[in-house]
Parts: C-alpha cells; sequence; structure tokens
C-alpha cells in the first residue's frame, strides 16, 4: 500500500456515487503521489443496488480521470472490498500490473431502509429462505447469537460490551458514522430488530467510499516510497448461502478457512498481531470473529470483550476505528476502509494518538465477511 | 446530511419468473400434505432444500423421498423489523430445526408463545398453503 483514501462515512445526501468516490480516490492518489494517469487497472468493489449507477466502475473511473484504465467491478457481499483488495493483489503480486488502484464505494441510502433490509435480506437464499420466510441480514446472525447464547452462556450484556466499545472508538474517528458514546443500558433499552439483536447491536445503513494504491516492489523502489506496508498474506473462503446446509450456527467456517490461509502465508500467529479490524456488523458477529480467528478458544469470544481484552492497553485492539458497528457500513467500502485504518495504524499516523495502537510486531488483521459466512477474507498486513 | 436537495429516479417494478420444474414434486407435495427431499442415488446424500443436481458428485441421478418432519429446534429469532414485502406481516419467528432424517430446515415457527420456545424442543415441520402461496412452517410437536 502506498496510498490510502477514506471519506466521510454516514448518511451522504450531499454527494452522488461518483462525487463519493471521488473523496477517497483524490486522498488516495494524492498520498501516493500519483495522477489517474498512472493508474494501469482499477479494481472497484460495490453492491450497487441501492443507487442509481448499474455500471459503478464505468462511472468512478471517468469521473475521476481513469478511463482508459483496465476496469472490474466486484461483488461478494459485504466483503466485497476485500475481494476488490485481493483481485488487484493478485494483478500485482502476478507482476501483469506494478500500480493498481482499489475502490470500494457504497450509497445505499438512496433507498428507504425497509428496501435496503429487503435487498440484504434477498441475499443467500432467495428460493429457500426468503421467499417464504422474509429472513433479514440482522436475523441471520441473530439465529448465531441465539445457539451461541444457549451453547455458552455469551449474555445479552455481552453483546451490548461490544456496541460500547465500537461507539467509544466511533468517538474519536471523525469519519465515523456515530460519534457518540453509549452505555450498556442504551443498547439493552433499544428496540428489537430480530431479537436478540437489538438495534444498538446492529451497524447502521451508511453510505462511504475508500480507496487505496498498491504497488509492486520495484515501483515502490522507483517511487522512493518511504513507509510502505506491505500485504503480507490474504486467505479467501465461503460457506453455503441456504443456512440449512450448514452444520452448526456458533461460528463461521469461512473465518476459520480464511484466517489459516492467511496466517500461512504470512506465517505468523495470531498472537504476533498488534491491532485488528474484525467484522461487527453486529455484535455477535465479532465474538464470533474472536473465536474463528484463533484470539481465544471457541465459546470464550465474550470473556475477552468482558475483560476488556481487545481495547488500547488490552492483549489484542479490535475496531479502534469503531468498526462497522459505530464507523459505519457501507458495504463495498468497508473492506477497503478496513485496509486503510491498519495501514494508518501501521504508519502509527492515526489521529488522535488516543486511538493508536501500540506496534510492537508491526503486523495487523483485517476480517471481512461476507454474509453470515457467505464469503470471507482475512489480509494481513506488515510495514 | 438528510434534508439536501436530490433528483427522484424513474421508477422500476422488478419480480422475477423462477424456474420450478425440476423440483415441482416438492411443491406438489406440499398440496398433498406431504414434505419431500430429494437424495442423491449415487453417494446417498440427502438434500434438504431439495436439489435437482448433487454438487457432491456432480450427479443428476436423484429421487424424492418424504420426510416425517418431526425434529428438533437448533436456534430461532423473532424478525421484528421486516423487509418492504412483508411489511403486511406481522412479525414471525424464523427457526431452523434438524429433522430425524438428518437434514436441517428454516422455516418460520408458529402455534407457540415466544416465551414457551426453547432450543431442543421438539418441532414438526408441515406444508402450508395461504391463497396461492405453497409453503411449510414448523408447529410444537
Amino acid at each position: 500500500m502506498i496510498g490510502v483514501g477514506h471519506s466521510r462515512f454516514g448518511e451522504r445526501q450531499d454527494v452522488n456515487v461518483k462525487e463519493l468516490a471521488f473523496e477517497a480516490v483524490k486522498e488516495a492518489l494524492n498520498d501516493a503521489g500519483l495522477t489517474p494517469k498512472d493508474i494501469q487497472y482499477m479494481c472497484l468493489g460495490s453492491i450497487g443496488v441501492w443507487y442509481e449507477e448499474p455500471l459503478p466502475a464505468v462511472a468512478v473511473a471517468e469521473y475521476c480521470g481513469l478511463s482508459g484504465a483496465g476496469l472490474m467491478r466486484v461483488e461478494a457481499a459485504c466483503a466485497t472490498g476485500s475481494a476488490a483488495v485481493y483481485s488487484a493483489y493478485t494483478t500485482v503480486a502476478s507482476g501483469f500490473t506494478d500500480l493498481a488502484l482499489v475502490v470500494g464505494v457504497e450509497k445505499m441510502r438512496e433507498v428507504d431502509t425497509f428496501t435496503a433490509v429487503e435487498l440484504m435480506g434477498r441475499a443467500g437464499s432467495y428460493m429457500w429462505e426468503f421467499e417464504n420466510f422474509g429472513l433479514t441480514f440482522p436475523g441471520y446472525y441473530a439465529l448465531y447469537a441465539t445457539a451461541h447464547m444457549n451453547r455458552f452462556g455469551s449474555t445479552e450484556e455481552d453483546l451490548a460490551l461490544v456496541a460500547v466499545k465500537a461507539h467509544k472508538y466511533g468517538a474519536m474517528n471523525p469519519l465515523a458514522h456515530f460519534q457518540k458514546e453509549i452505555t450498556v443500558e442504551d443498547v439493552l433499552s433499544s428496540y428489537v430488530v430480530a431479537w436478540p439483536l437489538k438495534l444498538y447491536d446492529c451497524c447502521p445503513i451508511s453510505d462511504g467510499s475508500a480507496a487505496i494504491v498498491l504497488a509492486s516492489e520495484d515501483k515502490v523502489r522507483e517511487l522512493k516510497i518511504d513507509t510502505p506496508v506491505w500485504i503480507a498474506g490474504i486467505g479467501a473462503s465461503s460457506g453455503t448461502g441456504t443456512l440449512a446446509y450448514r452444520s452448526d450456527f456458533i461460528g463461521l467456517d469461512a473465518t476459520v478457512k480464511a484466517s489459516r490461509n492467511a496466517y500461512k502465508m504470512a506465517n505468523i500467529e495470531p498472537k504476533d498481531i498488534d491491532v485488528a479490524t474484525v467484522h461487527d456488523c453486529f455484535t455477535i458477529a465479532e465474538i464470533l470473529a474472536y473465536e474463528d480467528l484463533g484470539f481465544c478458544g471457541k465459546g470464550e469470544g465474550h470473556k475477552l470483550v468482558r475483560e476488556g481484552q481487545t481495547e488500547i492497553g488490552g492483549k489484542i485492539p479490535v475496531n479502534v476505528d469503531g468498526g462497522l458497528k459505530a464507523k459505519g457500513h457501507p458495504i463495498g467500502a468497508t473492506g477497503v476502509s478496513m485496509i486503510v485504518e491498519l495501514t494508518k495504524q501501521l504508519r502509527e499516523e492515526v489521529k488522535p494518538t488516543s486511538r493508536q495502537a501500540p506496534m510492537k510486531n508491526y503486523i495487523a488483521l483485517a476480517h471481512n465477511v461476507g454474509g453470515t459466512g457467505h464469503y470471507c477474507y482475512v489480509t494481513i498486513l506488515k510495514r | 446530511m438528510s434534508g439536501m436537495p436530490t433528483l427522484r429516479s424513474r421508477k422500476l417494478e422488478i419480480s422475477y419468473n423462477i424456474p420450478i420444474s425440476k423440483t415441482l414434486k416438492f411443491w406438489e407435495g406440499l398440496k398433498e400434505g406431504k414434505i419431500y427431499a430429494t437424495r442423491c442415488r449415487r453417494c446417498s446424500r440427502l438434500y434438504f432444500p431439495p436439489l435437482a443436481d448433487c454438487g457432491e458428485c456432480l450427479e443428476s441421478d436423484m429421487e424424492w423421498v418424504e420426510l416425517s418432519g418431526e425434529g428438533e429446534l437448533i436456534t430461532f429469532t423473532h424478525i421484528i423489523v421486516r423487509p418492504a414485502s412483508f411489511q403486511n406481516e406481522p412479525p414471525y419467528t424464523v427457526a431452523i430445526a434438524k429433522l430425524k432424517e438428518g437434514v436441517k430446515a428454516l422455516a418460520w415457527l408458529t402455534d407457540v408463545k415466544k416465551k414457551d420456545i426453547k432450543i431442543g424442543m421438539k418441532v414438526k415441520l408441515v406444508p402450508k398453503i395461504i391463497d396461492d402461496r405453497l409453503t411449510y412452517e414448523f408447529k410444537p410437536l
């Protein structure tokens, strides 16, 4: 990574999808010291059913002066951003290109909330789990929460602690959708969305964009980049779309497989990680992530959050940018946003500094899930 | 940032014509009060929801097997915030149960008070026909 850019997340009725992407693209190219004409390949991550442009890669490239570059648009549900990183990484790692731009952008607030709930709920197994049963995205994770609580004794209060932590760091992040602290009581007294998940257990429906510039080792030397951050490992996996075909509902196999592939490629263990962003679209998802990534044993995720081990000063700081929960979750942008945040963490340039995780090994991990383990990407970064 | 000026796009209504010829016996079975799964004749894997092709051995030699419908609840949720096309429904409970035959099913759970729903409870999957809509649901056993 030689350049990163990030828009403010939130309800962005002030910009259309192209103008929103421009904010991140401009910052990333400026950060890398490049112009649009230097970019040979752009991979854009966006689901894009909630805004008017059906060919967002073309629309964004045109608006940002990138027309002429090779373009690709990818989809991997909520892991779309990481899928875009994966695609661009392979073009650089293979030697096919030496400079690639990744853009993640989503404009979800151009449709009403119930339409957005429907479009997300349909994503999984339309025929067998939506057509007759109207399963929603919070509902998918609620099924996992119910099973986890029953099996391991995690509680609604434990889930609330995840939200409180997210909002604590979101309040320190000027780009976050929510920038106010909340209490356990606020979470427990908020209305039920999909029992046992309540409003404050759920990430918001957000607009936002993020961008990164990837360069080959030769290009990094040629451009004399002083603090490059390297992709040391990438792992990808998936699970069934139809929940009824899954073996259990207490963890995501896709996370286990993707992370083990990434650890092996980077030749690291979970204990080596200085800071992580994990996929916390719902509070239960963060607890499942701790367990499935190997930050703790199976069934012990809620204990980590109870002990504050995933805050700055704890064993492994997680989502100290506010996470999806408070920073916001513009679906296609999220995976790219994680890499932007971790690049800044590894460069030790996070502001305010109270949100900077201490660096020992200069290793960071991004965990991005699409759906409920329908897709999973784990990316390990090193400085 | 809400309340900023916007342009309302043209409206488009979309609905899909989904082919069901290969799983027709399942939908016909619901009308007869039966729940069918498919089994691959080659690897013996049982599929519910039923599939016309086996992804395990890439064969399409499937037989139809009637399920007892009886099973045990694995997990559940109450969907309160509902999608646009479910706005006319009252909140509903979605449950997953493991059936006697080993497969799992996901459906609404009805005829039971919320406070009486427990993981491990015995349920039965039964067909349900409302107007033209063929579906199925869990009831407590």
